[in-house]
């Protein structure tokens, strides 16, 4: 059970961290459509993570619920990528940090549809027609600013080259991972790496962007071991729980 | 005898349920957007299922809320709301007449089913003059279940309700 609890913690800790990196946005957006297009995929992402966030307190069998879960966990209890807590820079930036997480949710959400847990399959197909939009949407934008002027060019092509480290970690399987798939209630998402590649290759060729090469990978994320990123994201996100606990609107 | 108080109190209760209004868009009420799914009657209260539409809709707290305020204003104090995932809300699930207040609002309804294409579609026509002419400014609209549009002809922009 407890290898399920930390999967099921992984698959929500994802969307709420990534959902919190684009609230950030609220306000900031280089135009109004685009401002709203970023905090409404960040609000998709976190109506996922409170689906799965609710899940988890109905079986973890402890006294819990979605918001202690999301709010009041320390940082090495957190076990998303580290690629969704990586700082927001650019808008570019933000669009290829969303890109290579879309490609990777959406084969991971495909094979999550056919999972035996009845409550993470139906969690799954309800989300999975939402990604197919993010992913488009950011897709297409790395293919507008990659092929769009010298200066966005360069912002995409070094986007790309600084967050591929962070690439790596979506597809190795964490110690919780292995154990559900030997178990047989896993998925082997190993699996996917081949075809990230070939749908992340088949945009950079069209946004005219070079995929790194021999590029050295940093894991530890899914472990509980983040970032110096992670600690700023949940002083932000955990704020008014900490200063105020057990705060309601 | 009991039968046909179960049959009245449901009619009831699915009226009360056409004048709940969708926070988002008021001029559609969740019978109307087909997120009333069922209504019965189950150990000695009144359950009603709904399906919430996009997951991080910030309605989606707000409704049941504005549900359970409803039935209770008319005396319906004995109710339990459930919002169920599965099988997932779609945009094939508005009625006829919530398309056509959709339209009548200003907001282009779905074009066609979501069941047959991979994404949203393309409005029909221009809410406001009707033109079939008009061209996408973003994929995304004030809230998650609309693009932004703008009409060719009238210059007017407006937003999509995406088939879903």
């Amino acid at each position: 059970m407890e290898a399920k609890i930390k999967y099921l913690l992984h698959l929500a800790d994802n969307p709420l961290i990534l959902g919190q990196r684009l609230g950030e946005w609220c306000g900031h957006g280089p135009v109004l459509e685009q401002d709203i297009a970023l905090t409404n995929i960040s609000l998709d992402l976190i109506g996922q993570a409170r689906l799965l966030y609710q899940y988890i307190a109905s079986v973890s069998g402890q006294k819990t619920n979605e918001d202690e879960l999301a709010m009041l966990r320390y940082e090495n209890e957190y076990l998303n990528l580290l690629l969704v807590e990586q700082a927001n820079k650019n808008f570019g930036h933000t669009i290829m940090r969303q890109f290579m997480y879309d490609a990777f949710n959406l084969l991971q959400y495909e094979m999550l549809t056919h999972h035996q847990d009845t409550q993470l399959n139906a969690i799954a197909v309800k989300s999975l027609k939402e990604i197919k939009y993010h992913y488009r949407y950011s897709s297409e934008w790395v293919i507008r600013l990659g092929d769009g002027t010298e200066e966005s060019h360069a912002k995409m092509q070094e986007a790309m080259n600084e967050l591929w480290r962070y690439t790596g970690e979506m597809f190795k399987m964490a110690a919780y991972e292995t154990e559900l798939l030997k178990s047989g209630e896993g998925i082997d998402i190993s699996l996917l790496e081949t075809e990230w590649n070939q749908r992340v290759a088949a945009v950079a060729q069209q946004a005219g962007l070079k995929l790194p090469q021999g590029e050295v990978m940093l894991y530890g994320g899914k472990e509980g071991k983040h970032t110096e990123q992670m600690g700023y994201i949940l002083t932000e996100l955990q704020y008014m729980q900490r200063t105020y606990p057990q705060m309601t609107w | 005898m009991f039968v046909q108080n179960t049959h009245i109190i449901r009619r009831q209760i699915a009226g009360l349920l056409h004048e709940v209004a969708d926070p988002e868009i008021p001029v559609v009420s969740i019978v109307d957007l087909g997120m009333v799914l069922d209504i019965r009657p189950e150990n000695g209260h009144w359950r009603i299922d709904l399906a919430p539409t996009y997951s991080g809709c910030p309605a989606i707290d707000v409704i049941p809320f504005l549900v359970k305020a409803r039935l209770e204003e008319a005396g319906l104090t004995d109710t339990h709301i459930e919002m169920e995932i599965s099988p997932p809300w779609s945009t094939d699930w508005i009625s006829e007449e919530g398309n056509e207040k959709l339209h009548a609002y200003g907001i282009a309804p779905p074009n066609g089913k979501a069941s047959d294409q991979e994404y949203e579609g393309k409005p029909r026509s221009c809410p406001q003059c009707g033109s079939t002419e008009t061209e996408m400014i973003s994929r995304y609209g004030a809230t998650p279940c609309k693009a932004s549009y703008k009409c060719l002809s009238c210059l007017e922009p407006f937003e999509y309700f995406k088939c879903f």
